[in-house]
């Protein structure tokens, strides 16, 4: 279970939301509005008001790394600083064929690399560490339409498998709808309820 | 054991200024622009030159503790003003200075004591002849390890921000998410000393035993006090630098291994 309790960020209103277990929500909203924020501050990455609990462990009862092993941020745009697609991983890649790659990917280099293969990447990077809560954004962004449905059975499969929490922030309404059990909008400070029609 | 030195006299400064003078007229003529640099340079190399040369006789014949501590006290500020004037991104005012100023202090000052009690057993051990040189080489160099090592940080850090985050992400400690830029900012705080330790006798003759020898030392002691002063910049250099990293990567993380730049530069004008 992940819960946001007052969470304050600036210039949006303390957020309050309760995310079940295997359960994956959707944010939308207009660029600025705040989204990257808002998964930045559960990710502990930014200063914030209020409290975030995953499991019961507030926020600020474990390490900040610690924290982020277990809370996950995909960033829209990834990061790669040394030569080889290996050397970014702790411990050996899993799902790498769930993905669409070959298991020699792992050696490739990563200026090799598209935005898109970087971005699926990323996904795996990110898993390598069992993340009990994934804040994904745009995760989807570079890919094409075959990779795409790839990455959202993925992501739902990784969810059921681990009983794990995801934040979806994107732009496609169709998708957010696809993926996600319940979906919010962030717009002038507020993060309200997506009434589904 | 002193052997006679020549003394040089006014006119024979005058005379190496003609050189000085030709290489403006010169510059002037090919207009390069460096003329008024250089006459600016070379008169401040001058004055400040003579004036610190009258001070240091009056130190050296009161060799009062008091001057002392007011001298090192001048030369402490200036040099750490100067390794914040060399930043290119500049780091928060006091703050910065504070870094600075703590990092020469326990570099320069602390280890030209060590030397002064131990090695060199002046009596008593604020001599001025040794302690003001000795300060002055080991705070030259120190701040020139600071300047490059803290240079170095910040600017790398700044540029890979996206990528020092995005190791956060992944849950790597901050020590961890910095760890090759501050093995590179060790670097190049280190390399000016590295080499001139390895081009020492070889490719230059350094300047303080070159000194020593026009005065009149016999070239071994003058090589004996060069290996020491090698060794004390060395030492002083190395702990600056890493004195220096670590209080800068501190700054630049809070508590909860965030990244915070704020902390640390001055809001952009």
């Amino acid at each position: 279970m992940l819960r946001l309790e007052d969470l304050q960020i600036a210039n949006i209103e303390p957020i309050n939301l309760t995310i079940a277990p295997g359960q994956c929500i959707g944010v939308s909203g207009e660029s600025g509005s705040g989204k990257t924020r808002l998964l930045r501050a559960i990710a502990d990455l930014d200063e914030h008001g209020g409290q975030v609990y995953e499991e019961n462990i507030a926020q600020d009862q474990v390490k900040a790394h610690e924290w982020r092993r277990r809370v996950a941020l995909l960033p829209a745009e990834s990061q790669w600083w040394f030569d080889t697609v290996d050397q970014h991983f702790n411990t050996q890649a899993k799902y790498i064929e769930a993905l669409g790659f070959e298991q020699d990917v792992i050696h490739w280099n990563v200026s090799r690399c598209s935005s898109g293969e970087k971005q699926r990447l990323s996904i795996l990077r990110m898993l390598s560490n069992c993340p009990r809560v994934l804040l994904l954004d745009e995760p989807t962004a570079n890919l094409d339409s075959s990779n795409i449905a790839r990455v959202e059975d993925f992501i739902g499969d990784y969810l059921s498998e681990h009983n794990a929490i995801a934040i979806w922030v994107g732009h496609d309404a169709a998708q957010l709808e696809r993926v996600s059990q319940q979906q919010y909008h962030l717009s002038g400070g507020q993060l309200q309820p997506v009434s589904k029609l | 054991m002193k052997t006679e030195f020549i003394a040089l006299t006014a006119p024979d400064l005058m005379l190496a200024s003609l050189l000085v003078l030709a290489l403006i007229g010169l510059g002037a003529r090919l207009g390069l622009g460096i003329s008024q640099t250089l006459t600016i340079a070379a008169i401040r190399t001058t004055v400040q030159l003579l004036l610190v040369g009258l001070i240091l006789e009056a130190v050296f014949t009161q060799a009062k503790l008091s001057w002392i501590i007011l001298i090192v006290l001048v030369m402490m500020t200036v040099a750490a003003w100067e390794i914040l004037a060399r930043q290119k991104r500049k780091i928060k005012g006091w703050w910065g200075f504070g870094v600075s100023a703590f990092s020469l202090f326990i570099s320069s000052f602390l280890i030209t004591l060590l030397a002064l009690t131990i090695v060199i057993k002046a009596d008593p051990w604020y001599t001025p002849q040794y302690a003001i040189p000795l300060l002055g080489m080991l705070l030259g160099n120190t701040m020139n390890g600071i300047a490059l090592g803290m240079d170095r940080l910040v600017q790398t850090a700044w540029q890979q921000r996206a990528v020092i985050e995005q190791r956060l992400m992944l849950g790597q400690k901050d020590s961890e998410a910095i760890r090759e830029i501050s093995r590179d900012s060790m670097r190049a705080g280190m390399i000016p000393i590295i080499n001139a330790m390895a081009a020492a006798g070889v490719v230059s003759l350094p300047g303080m035993m070159t000194g020593q020898i026009l005065a009149g030392s016999p070239p071994v002691e003058a090589v004996k006090y060069q290996i020491l002063i090698m060794f004390l910049v060395t030492s002083g250099t190395g702990l600056a630098v890493i004195t220096v990293l670590q209080l800068i990567t501190r700054r630049m993380f809070d508590s909860r291994e965030r990244l915070r730049f704020d902390r640390l530069l001055k809001e952009p004008r």
